[in-house]
């Protein structure tokens, strides 16, 4: 199985490894995928009032095209505000990377993830704002993935 | 010595040819050219006498006589010959075949296709460790089952199936028994008398030989039939009919015979290499499962799991060495293995595995080389794992309701 380039390149420095702090309200987190189908991504967006997209982090179990499509995931969506990020396409991913026909649901995943953290970050908001702007979100994400 | 790479430690997925059987090849290209049945020349004499000595080389590394060595294109050939020609020869004794779960796709397919035309067939199911439990195959035989065909040792796990026994019980009930046993010759004792063989695929480029050859072994006394698959001039006893590769046939003879003399060294030298390498990851790193059964085991292979890490990841980390992964990612269809499903092996660690596979060539300098970069590969990647930040969390990952796609 022949790598592209960009590939190989985030597989071997991948960008924002880590994770934020879940309950932080600025944070929305995705989780999709499955352990049983080989692919797991938590992506975490951290999001300015503004609704700006100020860093984001992530943690892949899968393939390189895995690894690659979720680490190209978090460098494009800094400083993209909230509807840009969730514009972007898989098949923005599939280009960019060069991905084969077989790893194309890699690039799905990610595209996923993205949508998953910020739905994540607009339901823990809508919580707090239901809970009153004094209280801190009791809302705090469990550990469900979802399915966008 | 200083470390040549790329490594190979894929030697179940073929060989290198044994210099010494390249070697032993050779003056059959271009001097002893001959068609081996060609009687009327010396060219074709020498060519066929060529082909009688490889025949009992093949022989005696399984115990059998040169005249029940059917010489063919491959053991996927062999395996189709043996199931499709035993079967339609005994179609009106019965329809009933059994075979097991984790067989090579060459047996299992073959079944499939038979089941159109009519036959019935079991898939046994396999213990945890791998292997066939013979009361599970004596269950399964019917007055109609004619033919039993069970693997000498799994390309996968490497684990190895007690022959002997399954043997006994397929004669009990006068069945036919075809062994696919291509990943156990010459690297374990396989005697076809002592274990009521009928039938046996063997094939070269899994011990040291050229690839395009292989052998079917067709018991003499009693004497076994079947149907010819592949028609023509009536070569190989009428069973298989085509001008026979005789380089090749050369070269499987020298590789069985060099299997014959060095298998015991070899087989000590392997498992010692082996277990390095098992002890050297295993110490090193947490959470990692052997697949397959530890004691009844192919020497040179090491099929194990890292959890929370996915094999092709690993895979394409460990980019100066050659080995595979019961990943769906590494598989065209995108499922997982199959043979790690029948053992009982979850998904999700099916998608962690990665298979050695130990050989002739293989040094300590390479295995401890590998070792290193394994260890450091599954670290590098658990840091990457969102599944191993949750366990060290303490998250029991069987609790979440993840969203497959």
């Amino acid at each position: 199985m022949a790598y592209s380039e960009k590939v190989i390149e985030h597989y071997e420095n991948p960008r924002n490894v880590g994770s934020f702090d879940k309950d932080d309200p600025s944070v929305g987190t995705g989780l999709v995928g499955a352990p049983a189908c080989g692919d797991v991504m938590k992506l975490q967006l951290k999001i300015s009032e503004a609704g700006i997209i100020e860093d984001a982090k992530f943690k892949t179990f899968g393939c390189g095209s895995a690894i690659a499509s979720s680490s190209l995931a978090t460098e494009w969506v800094k400083g993209m505000t909230i509807d840009q990020a969730m514009d972007i396409k898989n098949t923005q991913i599939v280009e960019e990377l060069n991905l084969p026909p077989v790893k194309i649901h890699c690039s799905v995943l990610a595209e996923d993830a993205i949508k998953g953290a910020i739905a994540d970050y607009k339901a823990k908001r809508a919580a707090k704002a239901a809970t009153g702007p004094a209280a801190t979100t009791t809302a705090a994400t469990p550990a469900t993935a979802k399915a966008v | 010595m200083t470390l040549k790479l790329p490594i190979y430690m894929d030697n179940h997925a073929t060989t290198p040819v044994d210099p010494r059987v390249v070697e032993a090849m050779l003056p059959y290209f271009t001097e002893i050219f001959g068609n081996a049945a060609s009687r009327s020349h010396s060219f074709g004499w020498t060519a066929e006498k060529a082909v009688e000595l490889a025949r009992d080389q093949v022989g005696a590394l399984i115990g059998a006589s040169g005249k029940e060595i059917v010489w063919t294109s491959g053991a996927t050939e062999s395996d189709n010959l043996a199931i499709k020609g035993a079967a339609e020869f005994n179609r009106d004794r019965g329809n009933h075949i059994i075979t097991a779960q984790t067989e090579h796709k060459a047996v299992l397919d073959t079944c499939k296709r038979l089941e159109k035309d009519g036959f019935e067939v079991t898939y046994l199911p396999v213990e945890q460790d791998g292997r066939v439990n013979p009361a599970t195959l004596r269950a399964a035989m019917t007055d109609k089952t004619i033919l039993v065909s069970i693997m000498l040792a799994n390309n996968e796990i490497g684990c190895v199936n007690p022959i002997e026994e399954l043997g006994a019980i397929v004669k009990e009930r006068g069945a036919l028994f075809h062994v696919d046993a291509v990943q156990g010759v010459g690297k374990i004792p396989f005697d076809v008398n002592a274990a009521r063989v009928d039938l046996a695929s063997l094939s070269a480029h899994k011990m040291y030989g050229p690839k395009g050859i292989g052998a079917l072994y067709v018991r003499r006394k009693p004497r076994v039939r079947i149907t010819a698959q592949i028609d023509g001039g009536g070569h190989e006893r009428g069973m298989r009919s085509g001008t026979l590769n005789v380089p090749s046939i050369v070269g499987f003879g020298k590789a069985a015979e060099l299997c014959s003399a060095e298998m015991v060294s070899e087989g000590k030298r392997l498992l010692a290499l082996r277990e390095r390498l098992r002890e050297g990851i295993q110490s090193q790193v947490t959470d990692t499962f052997v697949n397959g059964s530890m004691e009844h085991r192919l020497p040179g292979n090491l099929n194990i799991s890292f959890a929370y890490v996915e094999g092709e990841a690993m895979l394409m980390g460990l980019k100066d060495v050659a080995v595979s992964s019961g990943s769906a990612c590494t598989s065209a269809s995108l499922e997982p293995s199959y043979v790690l499903r029948a053992v009982g092996v979850e998904e999700e660690m099916a998608h962690t595995s990665i298979r050695f596979g130990l050989g002739r060539f293989n040094t300590e300098e390479e295995v401890d080389y590998v070792t290193k970069l394994v260890v450091g590969k599954v670290n590098k990647l658990r840091e990457l794992s969102p599944l191993y930040e949750m366990a060290q969390q303490g998250i029991d990952l069987k609790s979440i309701q993840w969203a497959a796609h």
